[in-house]
């Protein structure tokens, strides 16, 4: 469980960032931050692992509060996944994976023979493990972003946009695969992103966020879309749904339907076919 | 044609003592260089006058150096010391920039990233940074031993065993072919070592694919060392 106590931000420039902000995340479940560009997800996400150490407040971890805990030895035990997958570009993909157990002294051998097993469980083909990602596709260097956060087994995943980079046919199979990965896995994730829809389709709690990451609402998507707190919910939550016109498009030689964003919102099958 | 046979011995010791004297400036250039380079990138205020004080030893000219140098440390007047002292100031001069420059390079999102999956600020330099910076420092040393190589040269001027001597006393004696061949050989030296720095940057940073100009730029260095070889026949 990561509990927020009235965290706040301030920079040092005078950006306040995070305003009194308490939030409960409950274990083995998806928490989703959601807001608009600058409202502070990155922040909040980055206070977890103390990527950035609050102004005010407490934040605690399992009761525990992350301002005793050393912050490299946090992060190692913290799973990571950002944006365009922060690979390191310089290593393989088995050792990008095998980075974090390395570091903390697992022996290469039992890291590699892991790292194997994760290609697997990401969906990565074993025979890219020597390629240097600048040799992968974004889709396939996100799976590998994904598998070096799952590789010390973290109770939790913290992921910051990691799909924005992706074109939405690979977003809907990444989106996928994470929702098959958390089915087994049962790991605490906080995931960031701005996308609504992305947000009521992997979260089992949805925090939608103002300016200064006040929390406008939240709750399960469905409590969220059935009732949304006020105008600025609504909109929200509505702007997107509004401009939904479904259409049919054919990628690769499979038809699929598209929303009015590009983003895929299901697959034709023929009758019978599936 | 018969100089070149009776000196053959001759040629091949100057050589000899050329590559030993060129390798000690190039590796503590090196070596020195990273701290400096590091300091210069990593504190702002530093950087300004770091840089600014190793490129004022640049401009002093080599002989005159290799004349102070005993004045100010009180090295003997004819030790080789003087001229490895002169060219590892150059090399530094040369290369601490380079360094700065090259981490300076790093994508930060890289280093963001490597933070937050948990490296310690001092792993992270060794294990990240430093690696990735690794094509603009190795562009640096190349030029530091282009450079070296032929800067060298002048130590014969004073009185040290290096290629220059086939300059200054093919000069002296009228030996056109002596100073031929002390051109030729410095230029070869240059050029051989700049292929094995290549060579040892791809084996190190086998993530790197060298690219077609940095081929062309080993031949334009070797212009440049060609004509600064010119330059130092007094
Ligand atoms: N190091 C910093 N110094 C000063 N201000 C900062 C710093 N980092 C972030 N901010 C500011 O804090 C606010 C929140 O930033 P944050 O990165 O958390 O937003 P975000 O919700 O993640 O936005 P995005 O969707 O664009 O990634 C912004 O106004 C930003 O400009
Ligand atoms: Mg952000």
């Amino acid at each position: 469980m990561i509990e927020f106590r009235s965290i706040e931000k301030l920079f040092p420039d005078g950006t306040r960032a995070v305003d009194d902000f308490s939030l409960v995340i409950p274990s083995h479940k998806t928490t989703v931050f959601v807001g608009s560009s600058g409202c502070g997800k990155t922040t909040l996400l980055r206070m977890i692992n103390r990527m950035v150490d609050a102004t005010g407040g407490e934040l605690l971890i399992d009761d525990e509060n992350v301002a005793s805990i050393e912050p490299v030895r946090l992060r190692r035990r913290i799973g990571y996944v950002m944006q365009n997958s922060g690979l390191l570009p310089h290593r393989t993909v088995i050792d990008n994976i095998t980075t974090v157990p390395r570091l903390t002294g697992v022996p290469t051998k039992d890291a590699r023979a892991r790292a194997l097993e994760l290609m697997d469980t990401v969906g990565l083909d074993r025979a890219m493990a020597e390629r240097y990602p600048a040799q992968l596709s974004g889709g396939q260097q996100q799976r590998v972003g994904v598998a070096r956060g799952l590789a010390i087994d973290p109770n939790i995943l913290l992921m910051d946009e990691p799909f924005g980079a992706v074109d939405p046919i690979v977003r809907a199979e990444l989106q996928q695969e994470l929702l098959r990965l958390q089915r087994e896995l049962g790991k605490t994730v906080v995931f960031v992103t701005h996308d609504i829809d992305e947000a009521f389709l992997l979260g089992d709690q949805v925090v939608i966020l103002e300016k200064g990451a006040r929390i406008a609402q939240k709750g399960t998507p469905e409590e969220i879309l059935a009732n949304p707190a006020s105008d600025f919910v609504a909109s929200f939550i509505g702007a997107d749904r509004g401009k939904r016109a479904l259409s049919i498009r054919d990628v690769d030689g499979e038809r699929v339907v598209v929303d009015g964003d590009g983003n895929l919102a299901g697959r034709l099958t023929e009758p019978g076919a599936a | 044609m018969t100089w070149l046979l009776d000196n053959l011995e001759l040629i091949g010791r100057l050589t000899g003592e050329h590559l030993r004297l060129s390798a000690i400036p190039i590796v503590l250039g090196f070596v020195l260089s990273i701290p400096l380079g590091w300091v210069a990138y990593r504190y702002r205020l530093t950087r300004g006058l770091i840089l600014t004080l190793v490129g004022l030893l640049y401009t002093i000219p080599s002989l005159a150096l290799f004349v102070l140098l005993p004045a100010i440390i009180g090295t003997p007047f004819l030790s080789e010391a003087n001229v490895v002292i002169a060219l590892t100031i150059y090399a530094v001069a040369i290369m601490s920039r380079s360094v700065a420059d090259a981490l300076g390079s790093v994508d930060p999102d890289v280093k963001q990233a490597a933070t937050a999956i948990g490296y310690s600020s001092f792993r992270r330099f060794w294990a990240v940074d430093f690696p990735l910076a690794g094509p603009v420092v190795l562009a640096g040393l190349r030029v530091v031993a282009v450079s070296t190589v032929s800067l060298l040269t002048i130590g014969a001027a004073i009185g040290i065993d290096t290629l220059g001597y086939l300059f200054t006393n093919g000069y002296q004696r009228g030996i056109i072919v002596s100073v031929l061949t002390g051109v030729v050989v410095t230029v070869v030296i240059a050029l051989v070592l700049d292929r094995v720095l290549v060579v040892i940057g791809r084996a190190l940073m086998p993530w790197t694919r060298a690219s077609r100009s940095s081929e062309r730029s080993g031949v334009t260095r070797a212009f440049m060392t060609a004509r600064r070889v010119r330059e130092a026949v007094p």
